[in-house]
Formats: C-alpha cells, structure tokens, sequence
C-alpha cells in the first residue's frame, strides 16, 4: 500500500508536469482525488487495515493527498499566469495612440471675458443688471449728463432708429434706468453689447462690449472706488499688478478716471503689449456725477457712489494677445476652439 | 494741444526735468498722447555761408557751390537745389554728419565733381511739411540773418526743444492755449504766472469814422472786439515765433498772420485780420448767410452757403465765415497798409454745425466749436497790438469797437470741506482745500468750513460744488487718496433668465456646440437669402437711419442668416463639421410702451458635416430642453417655412406655446449659401423657455421590483407619425407601462410599398410586486389590439 501510494504521487507529479490547460488538469484532479479517484480508493480501502496500520497508513495517505493538492494548485496557478499572459500580449495597445474625442464645444471668447469679469464683481456683491440695446436719447445720453450739443449724439458717431430712439452707445443706460428703479443701495454690473459708428478694422468694431459697475450708498467714497478697482484687477490679471489712476473726464462721473495696470505681460518693464510704458489702460471711472443721481431722485448730500466701465473685447485682446478685433465677429471655429 | 516747453516756460517756470513734467501734468490731469524731442539725432550740422554758386559742368540740374563753414578752407557742396544764393547763410551737414531720421552723409562725386557735405532743408532737420513756409518747402532751409559759421545749427538756431503733445478733454477748452496749459503747469508745480503782455507803449489816432461793428445775430455772437492798425508793413515773422509755431503745428506765413496764429496759441482766442480796403462801406456786420450764397475762401475754394450760416459781412458782402474761415476777398496782401484784428465770439454749436457742413475744420472753427471764454476778447486784440508793435509791423490806432451785448461774469462756488471728505474719503483740512484753489488762480474767501471760490470765466466747466471737488482731488493728487473698500454687504442674485442662460450655455458645449457671436445690424437681403415671405413676422424689421452700409442696415429679426453665414465661411475654409450656437437679442418693430421696438432673446443652434442628421440635432436639442426643464415637448410637422426642408422640419411646441422651430435648410436656401453638405438648424424662443422653464427637480423612488420588456414591430402606413403611435402605446398601455422607445425603423423589402415598420420596445413594471406573464400578457395584448384598431398596425413577423 506504501508503495502505492508512492507510485501515485510519482505519477501526479509527472502527469502534473504534462499538463497545459485546465481542463486537463482538472481531469487529472478528477482521477486522483475524484470520488473515483485512485486515491480515494486507496483510502476507501483502508477500513479493512488493523488499527495500527490504519493510522500509520492514514497518516502517510493523508500526507500525499495534500501533497497532490498543493501540487494542483500551483499547477492551476501556472496555467492561468501562461494564459493570462498569452492574453494581454494579445490584447496589447499602443497606448500612445491619440484618444478618440467626445469633443467639448468652446464658449465665445467674449462670453469667457465677460464671465470672468462678472464673476469678480458678483462675488463682491454686485448683481447683474440689464437693458435694452435698443434704447432712448434719454437714458443713452440726457439721463447721463451728456451735453445736449455732445458730438457723440451725432449721426456720425451713434447710430438711430428714430430722433429719439438709437443703438446704445454705451452699457450706462442700464446704471440710469436702475438708479430711476431702486433705491440705494444700489449695486449693479451691466454687461452687454454697445454700437457706435465705426468702420470695422483692426481696432475698431461697429460692435462691441462693455461692463460697466455701479455702486450708490452711503459713505462711498472715491477712495472705495480704487480700492474696489484694485481688488478687481488684481483678481483679473494676478495678485502682482499694480494700479494707477489717472485723472480723466466722463460727463456722467466727477471725480472721473482712468484705471491704468501695470503691464501683465512684462511685469511694468516696458513691452510691445504695453508700447513700452509699463501700464495699460483698462477702464474708465469715477464717483457718479450729482445730476446723474438727481435724474434717478436719489438725495444726493445723503447718497454718493461710484461707477465704472470697461470695453471687453479690449480686456479679451490684451488678455489673450489678439490683434485684430474682427477675429471675434469672423467665428471661425479654429479660433473660437482655442479658448476651451 | 501741442506745447513747447521753451515757450510755456515764459509763462510759468517749471524746473523738473521733462520726464517728471509729464509724469506730473498726467497726474493731475492734463493726459500726454506723445514727447517729441525736437534736435535730437543732429550731428555735424552747421551754418554755412555761400561763397560761390556756379553750375555743374556735367549736370543741368546740379549747382557747385563753396561753402564757408567755420574750417580753414571753405568746402564744396554740389546740391540739386535751386534757391541757393551768394551770401546765404544756410545748415551744412559735413561729412559724417548725421540727421535726425538717421540717414549719415559722406563725402562723395557727383557726375565726376566732389561735394564735401550736403545743404539740408528744414524736413532733413526734422520739421514736417505743414509746418515749413512756402519760401523753402521744396528747396534748402534759407536762415533769416547772418549767423557765424562753422556754429553748430541746434546751437545756432535753438533747435532742441521738447514739445509735448496733449490730449485735452472736451470739458477742458480752455486748455487749448499755451496760457492754460501754463496755469495747469503753476498749479501742478506750484510756480508763479506770468501773463503776457498786452499793452502797446504807443498808440496813435482814434477808431472814430475808421470803422462800424454790428452784430445782427446776438443769439450767435455773444462779443466782437475791433481793432486798428496802419501802416503795417508785411514781412516774415523773426525766428523766434516762426519756431514756436512752427513746434506748434503751424506754418509761418507773414508778421501778420502768424501774429493772430500766435495769440491763438497763446489765449485760445482765434482771431482774424482784414485788409480794411476789402471792407465795404467800413462797416463790419455780423449776420447769417442766404440758402445758396456763394463764397470764396482763403483756401480759394468756392463754398455753397446754408441759411443760418454765420458771417461776417460788410456793407455789400461777406468778408468771412464766422469762427471758420476769411474770405479771398478780404486777405491780407503782400501791399496791405492798413488791418482790422476781429478777436470775436462766435457760439460754439453754431460754428461746429457750419464747419461741420462744410467739411471744413480750422484752428479756429476747432477751439470756438469747444468755447472760448468771451472775456478773453479783449486781451487778446490788445495782445496781437502789442506783438505788432514789438515787430514794428505797423501802427496801433488808439482804442477798439467792443460790442458785447451779454457780459459773462464770473460765479462764486461754495465748497464744503465735508463734502470733500464725503465724496473723496479723505480728511483733507480747509486750508488745504483752499490752498489748492489759490493755486489754481482763484479768488476764495473761507468761511468756517466753507470756502467761497471764484471761478475764473475761462473755466466753462466749473459750474457746481463737485466740479470744484474734482479741482481739488486732482491738484492733492488721486494717488494721494487712501485706497479703502466700501463696508457693507448684500447678497448678489441671479436672475432666472441669467441662470438659464449659464445652463444653455454649459449644456450646449458640453454636447460639442461652440458659441458665436455676431452683429445685431444686418443685411435685408439675408431674409431673402432664407426666402423668407414678404408677410411673414420677420419682415417687420427696426431699420437704422445711418446705417454703415446697406449690409448693417437693419436689425436682426432672426438670428439664421448670420448662423447660415458663419456656417458658410468655415465651410469655404475647410472646416468639415461644425456644431455652433448663438443666444442673442432679435429685434421687432413692434413699438412698445416705453417706445422702444420689441427684443426677444432667441436661441439658434445648427450643424453641418461628420453623421449629423435632422434626428443628431433633435437630440441635441431635446436634451437642452430636457436640461432647461421643458418637461413637455412636442414635435409638429411643418411643411410651409420656404427657409426650411418641407419634409425634415418641425414646430416644437410645449403646453401650446411655441418654442421655435428646426429643420434641414431648404434646397433654394442651401443654394444662396456656398455649402455642399445638409445643415441642419433650430431656432428657439429662448425670452419664452425661459417663461416656461421649471428648474426645480422632484425625485422618483428607484423601482424595487423587476421589469418586463416586450418588442414589437408593427407594419403601419407610411404617414402614421411615430408621435402618434406612441401616445396610442402610452394611453392603452396603463400604469405598467414604465416606457416605450423606439428602435427602428424600416421600409424596404418584405414590407409593402407605401408601409413601413417601426420597432419599439415596451417596458412594464409595477411598483409593487413582480408582475406575473399573465399580467405582463394581458396589458400587451391590449396595446396591440388598440394599435391595430386605431391605426390598422399589424405585428410585424420577425
């Protein structure tokens, strides 16, 4: 029996060897360890054995059962690595392949710009307001304090529906019509397209964009003005440029100015996208002109404010170093894809 | 406004060097297009004197001259020009000289004989040609005396200067003169004016029986200031003011007339002068012109005339256009012995509508259109007397016609030291304030925390308390002002149209839609491009009066045809598919109650290229509507849009409202747009889904006990709507109908002509329990028996 149960250890080892796919061992399995298998037999048939010899043989028989166990498992384990391995050289790929795209669509530029500018400003607490685009003399010009003989009434220079009724100029029309609708405080951005009477060229679109931001309560002062003013362009072009404000002239604000920052692009050392100065012009401002706030009945010695305005395609252009203001108004999808 | 900083120092003296000049006058106030260094760039440009002037023995057009130029033996010159004389002293560029556009000469033959150096004209040494005078525009610069030579010609002719180019704003007119950029520069700087002078030592005679002043338009001219001057004897100014005119953009002419261009520079006060044999009558009568009137100007150009056009006339004629341009007929001549100086005040509105429509825009038209002070009247004649004599240019008569019906006076403003800190955020004192005031040459008077200031009469612009809150912050200087932020907080809202907005947006690109952007102004002819009818809604378009061309005349009632546009040029440029969107206002003329057309906010989405199809579209939009919460939406066949494919288009609805339309471009269409592929359009009323749309999300238990699906194929008429099957499927189908979708659709063989088969596949679940076969069977076969009773559908063998 001893000898037996060698020879059948020494046969599974080298059937074990010959083996090369589960199925075969598994039909190995079966022979040997199966309900007919050799060695179940073997143990079947040692209920005739004194006990003595029983225990010794059953020792021994139990030893080579787990012996062949062991060896089928890793018999198993080795087919399933070759196969495995088979497999995945197979099913390799070049993975340096391009992937193949669900392709995003791409905001229009100015949307992008516009958002980002708004963004700034409706997390400091402005809501965004609006407007028609087609709007009256008064809110476009006489509501903002422009002068009744101001060339820029002129045909030449705004385009009209009517005597009274034209293409807004400007964005301000919106601040007019909410000072005349709320009561401060008032704190609004208005973004939105504007129309003037310019032959398209490199810098110069018969339309375009503007933000503009209007702040009426009390106690604002022009110093709140740079303030809030540097705080938005620090979050707009980066924490490291600098502000400078200049005195300028706006019929509808008094103190007016304008915003310079100092150049993004070579941090104020002089480049061609700042035509070597160091600053760039980035927007109009001012504290919100009296007559302007007693068009819209707000006690002006209780109320002050502030307003801003900025073209958008300009941010865009310097933003993203465009030079030729048609390029937005073309949509050419190569150019509208850059800005994913 | 261009200032020569030699010629402004006479009236202010400004010690800083040019850089912190102009860093300075930006700050507080007066911004700076450019700086031009005048004499930068010259070297080894010298005076010459002409010994000998002989012609080329090779060469017509050549001159060989010898020069004396300071060095032991005089040089020779060969030039081309021919203004050249014995005994003229003139600038001489020696070899290895250098000119300020760079260009260095060398000595060199020319036709075989050696020139050492050139002659140069007034342009080589950096002058424009408008500001050169007539004697040597095309030829060498001739010097106006004997100068020593050999003497450097920037030395010599005081030829290095800085001339500062500033941009005035219109509220600031009276900045256009070298007097009020002086006043800018002493309350910037802090220096002390010097006015000029403008009392003549001798004057002689009297005004009486010499000439008559009448203003006829008083509405017109508020003041005009005559005076007298005999004996005048024309010649060249000296170079002294042929140069600052010359830095300041204006060509010298004679003594005269660059005499009135000078005080104009100086005073902002244009001023004209007459020759008084032209005057008729000896009267001057300032009156409008007749509809038609013909008259020649300076400029020798015949100018047709409008009613209301200010002029000057005499007793017979007009001398002059008000404010804008003198009269052929009464220019001063080189025999001229005896002037009328005109320092008049024209209204500002009407000299710029008559300089307006006359094209023709001068030095003077462009300071009166912006306002000249009128008390500067005056001042100015007496000044322009004063430079004449100074010249020995004539006599001065004794005295001046001054007709100035409506005097201006001067207001006082009071200023607040509180207000000042309110609107400034400061803490500025009233001393401080004041101060800054009597810098700015105003008379204040303060009292307690209120200062009473003068405004002086040439400062049109200072009208009330914040203009003079304005004088102060920028005198103290806004990069003086503390830098705060206001206090207090509020919360910023959206509104639900801006919200949607951001989620069209986002949902559209995120299918591979790409925004555009295009003009509100358009061409009539893109509704023709799209066929559409003459009645249609679409027809009733906002045009502009003054429009930039015909193809932005009017404005948009559709956003198609500029979609249709951009789609068409990316195709020409080779761009094989495109998915793009634009949200953008349309206009109607459908005046409303604040008389203002109609702007409806519209959504147009379209494609063309790589698998699009009527239905790629339609899923794109469907999942926007679904994004947007257009819970129901209805697709109706529409066959009478000429814009759109009779057979591929569609009306989507939802609850009644239409939402908009989408479709294949019509054929016809397709023809008027260069693209040989299908496109495939929408175009919502997004005003209205914005109406509609519902935002707000419920949610649905998960099913807890299995489904059951059942396909079918049916054999249906070709014109059933698969629309219809489905609301036949829905209605028989009861509540363990989970859903119904469709799978295919078929016609071809084993199908009938005229038949076509449509596949779905159901779906049946019941919330509470498994459903048996017997249930599943029997609410099936009910479906089935509705089809075949409603629509004669017959299962399909498969």
């Amino acid at each position: 029996m001893q000898t037996q149960l060698s020879n059948i250890l020494q046969e599974a080892k080298e059937q074990l060897k010959n083996a090369v796919t589960e199925a075969d061992t598994e039909d190995l399995r079966i022979k040997l360890l199966g309900k007919k298998g050799r060695l179940t037999e073997i143990l079947r048939s040692m209920g005739s054995l004194d006990p003595e010899e029983r225990k010794t043989m059953g020792q021994a028989a139990n030893s080579v059962r787990n012996e062949i166990e062991n060896l089928l498992e890793e018999t198993f384990a080795n087919i399933k690595e070759l196969q495995m391995g088979l497999r995945f050289k197979v099913e390799r790929i070049d993975v340096t392949e391009p992937g193949i795209q669900t392709p995003l669509g791409t905001k229009h530029p100015i949307t992008v710009t516009i958002d980002e500018i708004t963004n700034v400003f409706t997390s400091m607490g402005y809501s965004i307001a609006e407007g028609p685009e087609v709007e009256t003399v008064f809110f476009n010009f006489d509501a903002l304090n422009a002068a009744a003989n101001h060339p820029s009434r002129d045909l030449t220079d705004t385009f009209y529906i009517s005597p009274g009724v034209l293409l807004r100029t400007q964005t301000s029309p919106v601040q007019a019509r909410t000072l005349l609708a709320q009561k401060p405080p008032i704190k609004i951005i208005s973004p939105g397209r504007c129309f003037r009477c310019d032959t398209p060229d490199a810098t110069h679109s018969p339309m375009f964009h503007q933000v503009e931001g209007l702040l009426v309560d009390e106690g604002v002062t022009m110093a709140d003005l740079k303030g809030t003013l540097d705080l938005f362009a620090k979050e707009l072009f980066g924490s490291e440029v600098k502000t400078k404000f200049r005195p300028h002239f706006f019929p509808f604000t008094e103190p007016s100015a304008e915003m310079d920052v100092s150049c993004f692009k070579c941090g104020g050392k002089g480049c061609r996208i700042c035509k070597g100065s160091g600053w760039i012009e980035i927007l109009g401002c001012g504290m919100v002109h009296p007559n302007v706030l007693t068009v819209g009945g707000i006690d002006t010695e209780r109320y002050t404010g502030f307003a801003f305005g900025m073209g958008v395609e300009r941010i865009a252009m310097l933003k993203y170093g465009i030079d030729d203001i048609r390029l937005f108004y073309e949509n050419d999808m190569r150019f509208i894809g850059q800005f994913k | 406004m261009l200032v020569y900083t030699e010629w402004l120092n006479e009236y202010v003296e400004v010690k800083e060097d040019i850089d912190t000049f102009c860093e300075k006058m930006i700050m507080s106030g007066s911004n700076i297009e450019t700086v031009e260094h005048f004499g930068n760039g010259i070297e080894k440009v010298v005076v010459g004197k002409l010994l000998s002037v002989e012609k080329h023995p090779d060469a017509d057009k050549l001159l060989v001259c010898l020069a004396e130029v300071g060095e032991e033996e005089p040089i020779q010159i060969v030039t081309g020009a021919q203004n050249v004389f014995v005994g003229a002293y003139v600038p001489v560029i020696l070899h290895g000289g250098k000119l300020p556009d760079g260009t260095v000469i060398k000595k060199g033959k020319l036709r075989g004989v050696e020139s050492c150096g050139m002659f140069c004209s007034p342009k080589e040494l950096g002058f424009e040609d408008k500001v050169i005078c007539a004697a040597y525009r095309d030829g060498i610069w001739i010097l106006d005396k004997e100068y020593t030579p050999g003497l450097d010609i920037v030395e010599a002719m005081g030829l290095a200067g800085d001339v500062v180019d500033f941009e005035i704003t219109p509220n600031r007119p009276d900045c256009l003169s070298m007097v009020g950029m002086a006043r800018e520069a002493a309350a910037t700087f802090g220096g002390a004016m010097n006015y000029p002078d403008s009392t003549c030592v001798k004057e002689e005679g009297a005004m009486t029986g010499l000439l008559q002043v009448e203003i006829k338009k008083p509405e017109l001219c508020k003041r005009y200031v005559a005076r007298i001057v005999k004996d005048v004897k024309i010649a060249p100014s000296p170079w002294w003011m042929q140069k600052r005119l010359m830095y300041a953009g204006m060509r010298p002419i004679n003594n005269i007339v660059d005499i009135t261009n000078y005080v104009m520079l100086e005073y902002g006060q244009p001023i004209h002068a007459f020759d008084i044999r032209n005057i008729k009558g000896s009267k001057i009568v300032v009156d409008t012109a007749f509809e038609g009137e013909l008259f020649t100007t300076l400029d020798g150009t015949e100018r047709t005339l409008e009613e209301g056009m200010l002029l000057i006339k005499d007793a017979e004629r007009a001398v002059a256009i008000a404010g804008v341009m003198g009269g052929l007929n009464s220019e001063i001549e080189p025999d001229t012995q005896t002037i009328v100086i005109e320092s008049a005040n024209f209204f500002a509105d009407s000299v710029r509508l008559t300089s307006k429509k006359l094209a023709l825009r001068t030095e003077a038209s462009s300071r009166f259109e912006k306002g000249v002070d009128p008390n500067l009247a005056e001042t100015a004649a007496n000044r322009v007397c004063r430079l004449i004599e100074l010249l020995s240019a004539g006599t001065v008569i004794t005295g001046a016609l001054d007709e100035y019906p409506t005097k201006a006076d001067p207001i006082t403003i009071d200023v607040r030291t509180a207000r000042i800190n309110q609107v400034l955020g400061t803490a500025l004192t009233t001393d401080a304030a004041a101060d800054i005031f009597r810098r700015l040459e105003m008379e204040t008077k303060v009292n307690g925390e209120v200062i009473s200031v003068i405004a002086p009469t040439v400062r049109r612009d200072l009208l009330k308390e914040i203009d003079m809150i304005e004088e102060v912050a920028r005198i103290y200087g806004y990069d003086q002002l503390p830098t705060t932020l206001h206090k207090g907080s509020n919360r910023a809202d959206k509104t639900p149209i801006q919200i949607l907005r951001s989620v069209a947006k986002e949902a559209l690109t995120g299918m591979g839609t790409s925004e555009i952007q295009t003009y509100s102004f358009v061409s009539p002819k893109g509704l023709d491009k799209i066929l559409t009818k003459e009645e249609d809604r679409l027809r009733s378009v906002v045009r502009l009066i003054n429009p930039l061309g015909e193809e932005n005349s009017i404005m948009r009632t559709t956003l198609i045809p500029n979609m249709l546009e951009v789609l068409e040029r990316n195709y020409s440029r080779g761009i094989s598919a495109v998915r793009a969107f634009e949200l953008g206002n349309t206009f109607f003329n459908e005046v409303g109650e604040d008389g203002l057309p109609s702007e409806r906010e519209a959504l147009c989405v379209a494609a063309y290229g790589g698998s699009e199809t009527f239905f790629t579209l339609k899923g794109l939009v469907e999942e926007l509507l679904k994004k947007l919460g257009i819970e129901e939406r209805n697709y109706i066949p529409e066959a009478s849009i000429a814009t759109f494919h009779p057979g591929r288009t569609a009306r989507i609805l939802s609850g009644g409202e239409a939402l908009g339309i989408i479709g294949e471009i019509h054929p016809d269409v397709m023809d008027q747009y260069h693209i040989d592929t299908k496109v495939y359009c929408c175009e919502l009323d997004f005003a209205k889904i914005a109406a509609i749309a519902n935002r707000v999300r419920y949610y649905s238990p998960l099913p807890k006990y299995p489904a059951t699906s059942r396909d079918i194929a049916l054999v249906v008429q070709d014109e059933v709507l698969v629309k219809d099957i489905e609301a036949i499927i829905k209605a028989s189908g009861t509540e363990l109908l989970e859903d119904v979708a469709l799978f295919d659709v078929y016609r071809g063989k084993q199908i009938a002509e005229g038949q076509k088969s449509v596949a779905f596949s159901l779906t049946y679940r019941a919330k509470d329990r498994t459903l048996t076969d017997d249930e599943v069977i029997k609410v099936h076969s009910k479906v089935l028996s509705a089809l075949n009773d409603s629509l004669g559908a017959t299962l399909r063998e498969m």
